[in-house]
């Protein structure tokens, strides 16, 4: 049976099959699989891609609950800057200095560990391995119609490197040094010198270490994506009939591949220089009564090898989720995504532009002023791919017929943040209104906005989506609309505000502003920003306590096509095994986006056309 | 306790969100699965809309309350010339971004309502348009090509180092943790030569003193600025990296070590003329302290700040200076009390290079000196039992030696020209000790001393007749011998006009 079966595949997938010798169990066993027989094989080092990308998810997850947590204690802090902080001891130990009157405050240095790791965490543990990993492991084989990953054992490694990362970053909290506390771009001097912060002694030996593991599950993780998605797409899947989610991934994947390394080779100098005693980045220093003997580095270099990942990476951070919402948004509004081949197009130029605008970040840092000319020219290029894509969103919603639950108004939100962080890229990116807002919480609001509320809004729409698809139960929609607008509201209130702090140049990392008068006096602001962020907060645990409450009570998936998507991933069954597909893997006639064509409510991508039909 | 309580609310808040799951569920379920479709769909198309509407006018009505926090309106205008150029270019990108941001936020809540899910709905198959997406490729470039060389514009405007011709004041900034130290060039109108391995805590930007130039460099603790005048300022740091800061001028460097950054600007509005225009906004006519509704108010105190935007440690949030723009004669006036860092702080110490010569300008002062005071001594009134005595304070001598130094040679050079000056003169040369060591010793030291004293002024012609000398030992202390300045005090040498 199994070679009659095999002439009808795809010729990829008949020699990954005799090479892995895979065929008999895709067939016949697929209950009782021989990879996923124990517990320890099935759940923990598991070579499933679902599974895997659910591991990435509940890690992303936890990571994602401690991250904001940090955020909303120094949101207190901020808000509150008189407020007795005692009750926070049990939980932060030495940081809350109590003084001879019984009132807390949280320690100076420990402020700057919370901010440091809240943008460690969020970019790099939450916003790449939990979005991306998580959706690029699900959403590829399934999507283009592929077993597992090119490299299964790769795809586990991927995993486990990000969860070692996870555990060495954890691990440096609880430093009695405290955790790295120079900024999560981490720029020496400061981050060299463990004399100028107590924080950049162990704790950003230990941040280095977790993030070149970091890194390490990134490229195994990105190989491998690209590779699956070049070899393994089922017979019929071209380029031009790819999903807009696998588009971006593929994006990503490239961008990080490329990017990452970069990133790595910065952060070994900074090791170097740290351990080592070279000067890569160090020169003419005094620090602590002596002058040390480092001379001729440039700290500049540092930033120039960081921004060259830094960049590319918020593109990676805002690439899939452009991608999840453009295939949200299509199948809900009952629509195909409006300019398919435009959005492939800006996909593309905004992957390959992310490369040339780094120094935007480097503006003010002494670099000279004419290659900030040449960076502010193609940054504002990049807000042009950027625009079609927004313009595309709005006209696949327009004359649509929109289905609203928790995944689809993610996507709306979604598009409303990158509007309004979007825009606000014109005036950072503008190198002489950079002056000024530079630094300040202007670019907190931007960047919060765009590509991290954005981000976030993108991966819960995700999350909502395929979320049958990867427990075969729905999660409740009520509390899914009621994250959504509390998620909503809570998010404005904290970074709108944000504008006006930065306009008038309150700058961002300030324990307290007391000592300005020109800063001072936006104790109102602060305050509402904090109740904004602690709102905020709370607001996820509705989403917590469903995302783990449906898993196990949630209402049972009863068809294989909840949403009447065209998509392969619906083509599987409700309880998809390992493999995927039980019998042949479908082929694909169409591209991704036939909904409400000719009458029809939509045409899955395995329906060949009908006589006379028009292919898009 | 309050942890467990706080548990307790958690577990609480848990359990009603799972019971609001599962009614909602059995809602659905009782309803049925169509007819909760469309209730569903009209009452969140009605929410979405209304918080569009919402939201687009907070935002713009907020930015409108706000708008004096605003750059180039209200009270926030540029104190800098080239501020102006930011300030309208910021206003510009308002204008553009605003309308692009109430359309397309519009359009969409706008949208999601109108195009809800409906039993008469059927979604339209509308998959692309060539003609509309070259529409919304096009504008975006146009304008941002607007925006982008307005931008460049000014930014080689503002960013162009100082040319050879011009005329411009150099002052030094350097960032430490955490603090900022400047340095004003003295009268030479230059700054001196620095090495970091020379930083000290005396010497916190490591002067190298052996370059004159460095001698009358000044290091004010505050900024201060002639109005109208450019200024450079050189911004340096000395550990890690900072931001020299001036909202109010938008000025903003980083402060690089082994690094120097430059930053070229001209401020255009005096202290006292932006603490007039903030007058007359009543956010600014409340008193400065609300514990003191009587003081001053806060246009009154108001001072432009220098801040620092990089993060550099734990006291990143507390690098302040204050910034003064004042007319160019208030500047002359201050720049006349500052005292050079070297003469404040360096001259005599160990550190100092030239502690074993003196510079003209200080022989100089020091004959002026001298003269006044001997005259003073010679016709001031004398009180009950006052002698007219002259203390030598710069005549010294090797430590328990007769041996003068080198620096004495000068004062007692002054001394004979002015016994040959005034011929009357006749005194006393008298040398006294502390009251440490033997006493006998003592009065021969003080005597050698006085004796060499007369030895310098015979040599130097002076007639012999008209002075004598004795050693007094401890005898005549002008202090208590109790610590160690006193005593310091006490051994001295001194003339008595006879």
């Amino acid at each position: 049976m199994a070679t009659t079966d095999i002439k009808d595949y795809d010729l990829r997938a008949e020699e990954l099959i005799r090479d892995h010798g895979v065929d008999d169990h895709f067939h016949e066993h697929h209950e009782g699989d021989k990879y996923q027989s124990s517990f320890f094989s099935k759940y923990v080092f598991s070579l499933d891609h679902k599974m895997i990308s659910r591991q990435f998810l509940i890690t992303g997850i936890i990571w994602a609950v401690i991250g904001a947590g940090m955020s909303v204690i120094f949101r207190i802090q901020l808000g509150y800057p008189e407020a007795d902080l005692q009750w926070l001891q049990p939980l932060l130990g030495k940081w809350i200095n109590i003084d001879s009157a019984g009132v807390g405050t949280l320690d100076p240095e420990f402020f700057y560990s919370l901010v440091t790791m809240h943008g460690t965490i969020l970019i790099f543990f939450v916003l790449t391995a939990g979005l991306s990993g998580t959706f690029a492991n699900f959403l590829i084989p399934l999507q283009i119609g592929a077993r597992d990953m090119a490299s299964p054992i790769m795809n586990m490694l991927s995993y486990w490197f990000f969860f070692l990362a996870s555990i060495v970053m954890f691990f440096s909290l609880f430093l009695s040094t405290g955790p790295f506390a120079g900024g999560w771009v981490a720029y020496p001097p400061l981050s060299a010198l463990p004399q100028a912060s107590t924080g950049s002694g162990a704790g950003m030996t230990l941040w280095l270490v977790a993030l070149i593991l970091f890194v390490i599950s990134t490229l195994l993780g990105g190989i491998n994506y690209i590779t699956t998605i070049f070899n393994l797409r089922t017979k019929g899947m071209t380029f031009w009939r790819l999903p807009l989610s696998i588009w971006s991934l593929l994006i990503t994947a490239i961008v990080g591949l490329l990017s990452f390394p970069v990133l790595v080779t910065g952060f070994l100098l900074l090791f170097f220089d740290r351990s080592l005693g070279t000067s890569f980045y160090l020169s003419e220093i005094f620090i602590g009564g002596e002058a040390l003997d480092h001379v001729g580095g440039s700290p500049i270099l540092y930033q120039h090898l960081f921004w060259f990942l830094g960049h590319p990476e918020v593109y990676i951070i805002i690439l899939p989720a452009m991608g999840i919402v453009s295939e949200v948004l299509s199948v809900h509004s009952r629509k195909p995504i409006f300019g398919y081949r435009a959005m492939v197009y800006s996909l593309v130029a905004i992957g390959f532009l992310s490369f040339l605008v780094w120094a935007h970040h480097m503006f003010m840092s002494g670099v000279n002023p004419f290659l900030s000319s040449i960076f502010t020219t193609f940054t504002m290029i990049i807000a042009v791919p950027s625009a079609v894509k927004v313009f595309n969103w709005l006209s696949t919603i327009f004359r649509g017929s929109i289905r609203f639950n928790s995944a689809s108004l993610f996507g709306i939100g979604f598009v409303s943040m990158f509007i309004s962080g979007g825009l606000t890229g014109l005036f950072m990116g503008n190198s002489v209104l950079d002056i000024q807002i530079h630094d300040t919480y202007f670019i907190v609001a931007h960047f919060h906005l765009v590509m991290g509320v954005a981000a976030i809004f993108g991966m819960l729409a995700g999350i909502y989506h395929w979320y049958p698809k990867m427990f075969a139960r729905h999660m409740n929609d009520t509390l899914g609309q009621i994250h959504f607008w509390g998620t909503i509201i809570s998010a404005y209130m904290v970074f709108w505000p944000m504008h006006y702090l930065g306009m008038f140049g309150v700058p961002r990392r300030y324990y307290s502003f007391d000592v300005f008068d020109a800063f001072r006096d936006f104790g109102g602001l602060n305050e509402f920003i904090t109740i904004g962020a602690i709102i905020g907060f709370l607001v996820q645990f509705v989403f917590i306590v469903n995302f783990f409450y449906s898993m196990w009570k949630g209402r049972k998936m009863t068809s294989k096509n909840p949403y009447k998507a065209t998509t392969l991933e619906w083509t599987t069954p409700i309880d998809t095994p390992h493999g995927n597909w039980p019998g042949k893997i479908p082929t694909v006639e169409r591209w991704a986006y036939d909904y409400s064509k000719n009458g029809e409510d939509y045409v899955p991508q395995v329906i060949p056309l009908r006589e006379g039909e028009e292919a898009h | 306790m309050t942890i467990l309580i706080g548990l307790l609310l958690f577990a609480l808040l848990i359990i009603v969100l799972i019971q609001v799951s599962r009614i909602t569920e059995i809602t659905r379920a009782l309803r049925g699965e169509e007819d909760w479709k469309w209730v569903n769909s009209k009452r969140i198309g009605i929410w979405l809309l209304v918080f569009g509407v919402v939201f687009i006018l907070l935002t713009v009505g907020s930015a409108y309350y706000y708008k004096n926090y605003m750059m180039g309106y209200g009270p926030h205008s540029s104190a800098s010339e080239h501020g102006h150029a930011i300030d309208s270019l910021w206003n510009l990108t308002v204008f553009f971004t605003g309308i692009v941001f109430v359309v397309t936020q519009f359009l969409l809540f706008y949208f999601a309502w109108k195009y809800r899910q409906k039993k008469s709905r059927k979604a339209e198959f509308i998959h692309d348009n060539m003609k509309l997406e070259m529409i919304w490729t096009v504008i975006p470039s146009v304008v941002l090509v607007i925006l982008l060389l307005k931008g460049l514009i000014a930014w080689n405007d503002i960013m162009a180092d100082v040319k050879d011709d011009d005329e411009f004041l150099e002052i030094e900034t350097m960032g430490m943790q955490f603090n900022w130290i400047l340095r004003y060039p003295g009268e030479d109108g230059k700054i001196g030569a620095r090495d970091f391995r020379l930083t000290s805590a005396s010497n916190p930007l490591g002067q190298d003193w052996t370059d004159p130039k460095n001698l009358d460099d000044l290091q004010p603790s505050d900024i201060v600025l002639p109005v109208g005048k450019k200024v450079r300022f050189r911004i340096l740091s000395r550990d890690v990296l900072h931001s020299f800061f001036l909202p109010h001028f938008r000025v903003k460097m980083d402060a690089v070590p082994g690094m120097p950054t430059y930053f070229v600007f001209t401020p255009s509005t005096t202290t006292e003329e932006y603490r007039k225009q903030l007058s007359e906004y009543p956010e600014y006519q409340v008193p400065a302290d609300p514990d003191d509704p009587e003081g001053p108010q806060k246009w009154e105190v108001f001072d432009y700040e220098l801040a620092c935007a990089e993060l550099c440690g734990n006291g990143h949030f507390s690098m302040r200076k204050v910034v003064r723009v004042v007319e160019q004669e208030e500047y002359e006036a201050w720049l006349k009390e500052q005292t050079p860092y070297y003469f404040g702080s360096i001259r005599g110490k160990d550190s100092d290079p030239y502690k074993d010569q003196l510079f003209d300008s200080e022989i100089e002062d020091r004959t002026k000196n001298f003269e006044n005071d001997m005259y003073e001594a010679m016709y001031k009134e004398l009180e009950e039992g006052e002698k007219r005595v002259y203390q030598l304070d710069n005549v010294q001598f090797q430590s328990g030696s007769s041996e003068l130094t080198e620096l004495s040679t000068y004062e007692l050079q002054n001394l004979a020209d002015f016994m040959k000056e005034n011929d009357e003169l006749r005194i006393e040369i008298q040398g006294h000790t502390d009251n440490t060591g033997d006493e006998a010793d003592n009065i021969t030291l003080s005597q050698n001393r006085a004796d060499r004293v007369a030895e310098f002024l015979r040599n130097a012609g002076v007639s012999p007749d008209r002075f004598s000398s004795k050693g007094y030992g401890s005898s005549m202390p002008v202090e208590s011998n109790d610590t160690a300045e006193d005593r310091a005090m006490n051994r001295r040498v001194q003339i008595e006009i006879l």
